[in-house]
């Protein structure tokens, strides 16, 4: 019987697009179905009911949620190729303990760049995007990916926060490329990878929907 | 080689409960050393250098920080007896997404019943409740999260009842009254011996609120 996946998303979350090249990493035939987050689907609201959050993989009709939580399962169901975490118990840790801390801090964090107005959140924001993002220059060290020699579980949940660089950068006035050019080039090397490019879009058109938000937000 | 298994914790903290829940679980032989969290120790600076906090998990010299890591960590090494996740791939996703939404709702929340007043009180009451009837609902007739047997929920979630005489006391709410059967949960649990033995009394967390609320200056 073949498998039915879908991937409830919206086009800019950076968490739908871990899902997307988890994937595209593994080949798997997928239903991609984009959601209004103003007017959710029936389907979302039964398949998410305790977040009524994207993204949300259904596989066979069951849901997983969380958008770490679906990368690892689907690491862990379609084992047969491109691992995504690794074999060892210490390594797998290690990437888990990363993946976390780009969850902790980069959304977060990145928010007080874009979300704020002008003013000391925001300075404190800019400055603390820097360190985080030096931290994980120091994790990735001189490796090509965090994965070592291939894409791995932290590039996965790091690189689509790229597609919101010119927006953290325009709006929180910083040039990533200049704190950090270790992080620039390894997302340069990441987009390079088929199933990370054809699921990432266009960080233009990232920075567009974030200047209508930030309109409808009502910040300067 | 023996292992050499030691937790950098601090005696209340829900996040250190649970190693230590796991590590009871699977029979491990570890060294137990309480941090003085105004004052921490070179140890814990170097092997938790990101975030500086406990618990941390060091297995032959090398750090595990999160609480949630650690005891998959642990559940992956010693997988030899008593398995705390389930070995298919669907139930393993859902044990995950139900031990991040206790990561996600039961500390803040908590936190705010015992730090804040007025609307903001109020607001983390219905939170708090809601979270828990949602709980309650997830575990259904099932004696434990886990099953038959503690799972990966359980021993992230028991850590909290410690802290409930605390919630419920200057949150004012009551947790058996709005949910009965989480309390009998609880009770099946604190009856499994690596679950009694890795928490602290109720009363002494209490106290140890107590403590922090004149120290930041709560009435």
């Amino acid at each position: 019987m073949a498998d039915e996946v879908i991937l409830l998303d919206f086009w800019p979350s950076p968490f739908g697009m871990r899902i997307r090249i988890a994937l595209a990493e593994k080949g798997i035939k997928y239903e991609y179905k984009d959601e209004d987050l103003k007017n959710k689907s029936p389907l979302l609201l039964q398949m998410n009911p305790v977040h009524k959050q994207i993204p949300v993989l259904v596989h066979n009709g069951k849901p997983i949620a969380e958008s770490l939580i679906a990368v690892q399962y689907i690491d862990e169901v379609w084992n047969d190729k491109s691992p995504l975490l690794p074999s060892d118990s210490y390594g797998r840790a290690h990437a888990r303990f990363w993946a976390d801390y780009v969850d902790k801090k980069i959304h977060e964090v990145g928010l007080k760049l874009w979300r704020t107005n002008r003013g000391e959140e925001q300075e404190a924001g800019k400055k603390e995007f820097i360190e985080v993002l030096k931290l994980l220059e120091q994790e990735l060290g001189d490796k090509p990916y965090f994965g070592g020699d291939k894409l791995g579980y932290v590039d996965i949940a790091f690189i689509p926060f790229y597609t919101w660089f010119k927006a953290y950068e325009t709006f929180g006035n910083l040039n990533i490329e200049k704190e950090c050019p270790k992080i620039l080039s390894w997302a340069k090397r990441c987009i390079k990878i088929e199933s990370v490019s054809k699921s990432l879009p266009d960080q233009d058109k990232v920075y567009d929907f974030i200047v209508e938000m930030r309109k409808n937000l009502g910040i300067e | 080689m023996a292992d050499e298994v030691i937790l950098l914790d601090f005696w209340p903290s829900p996040f250190g409960m649970r190693v230590r829940i796991a590590l009871a679980e699977k029979g491990i032989k570890y060294e137990y050393k309480e941090e003085d969290l105004r004052n921490k120790s070179p140890l814990l600076l170097q092997m938790n250098p990101v975030h500086k906090k406990i618990p941390v998990l060091i297995h032959n010299g090398k750090p595990i920080a999160e609480s949630l890591i650690a005891v998959q960590y642990i559940d992956e090494v010693w997988n030899d007896k008593s398995p705390l996740l389930p070995s298919d791939p669907y139930q393993r996703s859902q044990a995950r997404f139900w031990a991040d939404f206790v990561d996600k709702k039961m500390y803040e929340v908590g936190r705010n019943l015992w730090t804040k007043k007025g609307e903001e009180q109020e607001a983390a009451k219905k939170e708090f409740i809601e979270a828990i009837k949602l709980l309650e609902q997830e575990l259904g007739d099932k004696t434990y999260f886990g099953g038959d047997k503690l799972g990966f929920v359980d021993v992230a979630l028991i850590p909290f009842y410690t802290w409930f005489k605390g919630y419920e006391t200057f949150g004012n709410i009551n947790v058996e009254k709005e949910s009965p059967k989480f309390i009998a949960w609880a009770k099946r649990c604190i009856q499994i011996e690596s679950v009694s033995k890795s928490l602290p009394d109720q009363d002494k967390v209490y106290d140890f609120i107590v403590q922090i609320r004149k120290r930041i200056g709560i009435e």
